[in-house]
C-alpha cells in the first residue's frame, strides 16, 4: 500500500468518531446549526470597514498605503506619468530598468530612455539583479489593506515585482477593488480555471523585525514600492 | 524524572531567574501588543470572525480526506510532484532524494517549522549539501546553531550588540549594531545566495483544495525570491493546512496577521499552483510538495482535541502566555513551544514524556482568548493532564489523595491531624526549604500558610 493510501486510511479511521463543534467550550459559543459549506464567504460583514463610494476607497487605499510607507501617486492622467517616473529616475540615479510589456508598464518604461530589460521572452537573472527598478502592472489594488494584486502573468514573471531594489506599480484606476472579498473574487473570476502559476500579495515593501522587533525596510525584496494610480 | 522534566526544570529554573531574558522578551513583545489590538479594533468583528475561521478550520479538517485528494488531484493537473510522508525519516528521505536526483549542492530555504520538526538542515547536512536559511530571525539562528526560539519571530530572544558581535564572528562583517545595518548584511549575504541555489525549499501557511494551491505568508521576500530563482522547489507541509476555498484566504489572511503581528496584511501573500507553466517567463522547472502526517492522524483521532488541528501557527498564543514569557520559547525543548506546543507536543512526541508541558500552566486561559481559530487550548492541557493520569497514574499522588479521603472520612482521625499540625507548625519554620522539610517542593520558594488557631467548627460552635 502507498503512503497515500495509509495516510488517507488512517484520517477515514480517525473521522468515524465526530468531533464537536466549534466553540464548544464556551457557553453560547457551539455553532448549533450544521457548519456552513464555507462560512469565510461573509468575510465582508468582519473584516476592516470600507466605504461604499470610488472616492472613499482611494482615499482609504492612500491611507493605508501610505500607513505600509508605500508611495502611492494618483495621477489625474496618462500624460502625468511620464514627468512623475522622471523625477524618480533623475532622484534616485536609475541607470538600468526591468519591465515586461503591456499597456502601461511598456509606456512607463519605454518613457524613461534607459536600457530595459524585458522579461517577457525569457531574461537573465544576474542582469535583472543590476536592474535599479522593476516596472509591472498588476490585478488590484484593495483599499482595505492599501496592498496591490499581482500574478506570474499580470507582473513578468515571479521575480521581477521582487528582485530589484525598486518595485514600480503602474494601476489603472478601474483595478481598485473595495476589500479582499472582491480581490479573490476578481482573480477567481478572470483566471479559473487556468491559474497563473504565482499569485501575490503585496502589502508594502518588503519588511522585517526580526531585530528586537525594530521595523527595517527592504529585507530581501524592494526597499521601496511606488503605486501609480492613471 | 524524565529527561525531558528535568531538563525542563532544570532550564525553566535558569531562564526565570534572568532578569534580563525578562527584560528581552518584554520589551519585544510590549508593542506586538499595542499594534494587534488596534488591528484587532479595526475589524467590524474580530468575534465573528474567529468564529468563522474556527468553523472553516472545523469543515477542512473533519472532511481532511476528500480536501486532501481535492488538492492533490489538482496540483498533479498542473504538473506538481505530490509526496506522502507518514513520519519525519520519510520525508528526510524524499526530500535528500529530490536533492540527489537533481544533483542539487545548494539549497535556499524560506521559514518552514515543518523542517524544524523533521530536523531537515541536520539530515540535509549530514547527506552533504549546503543549506541556507533566508528568513532573517532564521539565518541568526541558524549561525548560532540553534532552534528558533519563537515560530514566528525566530530570534526574538537576541539583543542587537548579540547579533552585531555573531556576525562579525561569522561574516565578518557588521559595519554597526543598527538593525538597518544588520538586516543590510544579511541582505548582501543572501542576494547571490538566491542566484546560485539549485534548490529552494519553503513551508506553506494554507493549501487551498478547490483551485489547488499553496499559500505562504511572508514579510522579507525571501520566500518570493525562493520560489522564483531556483529551477527545483520543494515543499514541506502537514496535512493540516488545508482549507476548502479559495476565497477563504480573504479571511484567514488578515486574521493571520492581525494575531501574529498586530499587521492588516503581511507584506507578501503568495498564492502557488504549479511549477513555471506553458508561456510563463520564470518560476521552477519542478515543483514537488511533500505532504508530511508526522502523528497529526493521532490528534485527529482524539475528537476532544481535533481542533488543535486548525492551529494557523499564528504565534498569538506564545506571545500571551506568562509561563512563556517567563521560561522563554528554548526551554520547552520541542519544535512547538508555548501553550499550543504543550497541547499538541504528547501528541506528537508522547504522553508521558511530554506531559509536564501541559503541568507548567497557570491555566488562565490567555491561550484560548488569544487564538484566532478558537482553540480551546487551557482545557486541552487538563485534558493532556487527565489522560496521563488516568494511563499511569502518579504512584505518590494516588497515596496522598488516599490518605486524604481516609482523614476526611474520620472526625477523629481528622482532629489528631490537627493537632499534630499545631504542635509540629513551629518544627517545620526550623527546617524550612531543607532537605529536612516535608513540603520542601513548595516551601523552597514559598512560605507555607500558618494553620488557624481556631477551626471553623469551633468557629461556628462559639458563635453569638
Ligand atoms: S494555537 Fe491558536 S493562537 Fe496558538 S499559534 Fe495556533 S492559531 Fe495561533
Amino acid at each position: 500500500m502507498s503512503e497515500r493510501e495509509n495516510i488517507l486510511g488512517r484520517i477515514r479511521e480517525a473521522l468515524q468518531t465526530k468531533a464537536p463543534l466549534p466553540g464548544s467550550h464556551t457557553a453560547g459559543g457551539a455553532t448549533t446549526h450544521p457548519v456552513s459549506e464555507s462560512p469565510a464567504a461573509q468575510a465582508r460583514e468582519w473584516l476592516p470597514l470600507v466605504g461604499a463610494t470610488a472616492e472613499e476607497q482611494l482615499a482609504l487605499f492612500a491611507k493605508n498605503a501610505a500607513d505600509l510607507k508605500a508611495d502611492f501617486q494618483p495621477l489625474a492622467s496618462r500624460a502625468h506619468l511620464k514627468p512623475a517616473l522622471l523625477r524618480l529616475r533623475d532622484a534616485e540615479n536609475w541607470q538600468r530598468i526591468a519591465s515586461h510589456q503591456g499597456e502601461l508598464s511598456s509606456l512607463a518604461a519605454n518613457a524613461l530612455g534607459l536600457p530595459v530589460l524585458w522579461t517577457d521572452t525569457g531574461y537573465d537573472v544576474q542582469a535583472m539583479e543590476q536592474c535599479d527598478v522593476g516596472i509591472t502592472e498588476c490585478d488590484a489594488l484593495i483599499a482595505q489593506t492599501g496592498g496591490v494584486a499581482v500574478t506570474s502573468r499580470s507582473a513578468g514573471g515571479r521575480a521581477l515585482s521582487v528582485l530589484p531594489p525598486h518595485h514600480i506599480v503602474i494601476a489603472r484606476r478601474d483595478q481598485l477593488v473595495a476589500d479582499l472579498p472582491a480581490a479573490f473574487a476578481l482573480l477567481q473570476q478572470k483566471y479559473t480555471p487556468d491559474f497563473p502559476s504565482m499569485i501575490s500579495f503585496i502589502t508594502g515593501p518588503s519588511r522585517t523585525g526580526d531585530i528586537e522587533r525594530i521595523l527595517v525596510l527592504g529585507a530581501h525584496g524592494p526597499k521601496k514600492l511606488t503605486i501609480f494610480c492613471v | 524524572m524524565s529527561s525531558f522534566v528535568s531538563q525542563f526544570k532544570a532550564a525553566a529554573s535558569v531562564k526565570t531567574a534572568d532578569l534580563r531574558h525578562r527584560q528581552v522578551i518584554r520589551t519585544a513583545l510590549r508593542s506586538y501588543e499595542v499594534v494587534r489590538d488596534k488591528r484587532k479594533a479595526a475589524f467590524q468583528s474580530w468575534e465573528s470572525a474567529r468564529q468563522a475561521a474556527a468553523e472553516t478550520k472545523w469543515e477542512a479538517v473533519n472532511h481532511l480526506d476528500t480536501h486532501l485528494e481535492a488538492l492533490t488531484a489538482k496540483l498533479e493537473a498542473r504538473g506538481t510532484k505530490v509526496h506522502w510522508a507518514s513520519n519525519a525519516a520519510q520525508a528526510r528521505e524524499i526530500i535528500t532524494q529530490i536533492l540527489r536526483d537533481k544533483k542539487a549542492r545548494s539549497i535556499i530555504k524560506s521559514k518552514a517549522m515543518t523542517s524544524e520538526e523533521i530536523h531537515l538542515n541536520d539530515a540535509l547536512e549530514a547527506a552533504g549539501f549546503t543549506v541556507v536559511e533566508s528568513d532573517l530571525g532564521e539565518f541568526i539562528v541558524q549561525l548560532r546553531h540553534e532552534p528558533p526560539y519563537h515560530i514566528v519571530f525566530p530570534s526574538m530572544h537576541l539583543t542587537r550588540g548579540e547579533i552585531k558581535d555573531l556576525f562579525q564572528k561569522e561574516l565578518g562583517d557588521a559595519p554597526s549594531d543598527s538593525p538597518e545595518d544588520l538586516t543590510m548584511v544579511a541582505r548582501r549575504v543572501m542576494r547571490q545566495k538566491y542566484l546560485t541555489a539549485d534548490v529552494g525549499f519553503t513551508g506553506a501557511n494554507f493549501a487551498i483544495a478547490e483551485t489547488g494551491m499553496i499559500s505562504i505568508t511572508e514579510n522579507e521576500g525571501n520566500a518570493r525570491l525562493t520560489a522564483a530563482l531556483p529551477k527545483t522547489m520543494v515543499t514541506l507541509l502537514g496535512i493540516e493546512k488545508v482549507l476548502p476555498k479559495f476565497a477563504d484566504l480573504a479571511l484567514f489572511l488578515p486574521m493571520l496577521a492581525t494575531a501574529g503581528a498586530g499587521q492588516p496584511m503581511t507584506c507578501y501573500n503568495t498564492m502557488y499552483s504549479g511549477p513555471r507553466q506553458p508561456g510563463e517567463v520564470d518560476g521552477p522547472e519542478e515543483w514537488h510538495v511533500v505532504l508530511l502526517d508526522n502523528r497529526r492522524t493521532e490528534l485527529l483521532a482524539d475528537p476532544e482535541q481535533r481542533d488543535a488541528l486548525h492551529c494557523i501557527r499564528c504565534g498569538a498564543c506564545l506571545n500571551v502566555c506568562p509561563i512563556f514569557r517567563n521560561v522563554g520559547g528554548h526551554t520547552y525543548g520541542t519544535t512547538y513551544s508555548g501553550p499550543v506546543g504543550s497541547v499538541i507536543t504528547p501528541h506528537l512526541r508522547g504522553l508521558q514524556d511530554w506531559k509536564h508541558l501541559s503541568n507548567a500552566s497557570s491555566l488562565c486561559g490567555a491561550c484560548t482568548e488569544a487564538c484566532p481559530v478558537k482553540i480551546d487550548l487551557h482545557h486541552h492541557l487538563l485534558h493532556n493532564r487527565r489522560n496521563a493520569s488516568t494511563n499511569e497514574p502518579a504512584f505518590f499522588e494516588r497515596l496522598s489523595y488516599q490518605a486524604f479521603g481516609l482523614l476526611a472520612n474520620e472526625p477523629g482521625l481528622w482532629w489528631l491531624a490537627k493537632k499534630i499540625g499545631w504542635l509540629t507548625q513551629p518544627l517545620q519554620k526550623l527546617v524550612k526549604g531543607s532537605a529536612l522539610d516535608p513540603a520542601k517542593a513548595w516551601t523552597k520558594t514559598r512560605d507555607l500558610p500558618p494553620l488557624p488557631q481556631e477551626t471553623f467548627k469551633d468557629w461556628w460552635k462559639n458563635r453569638k
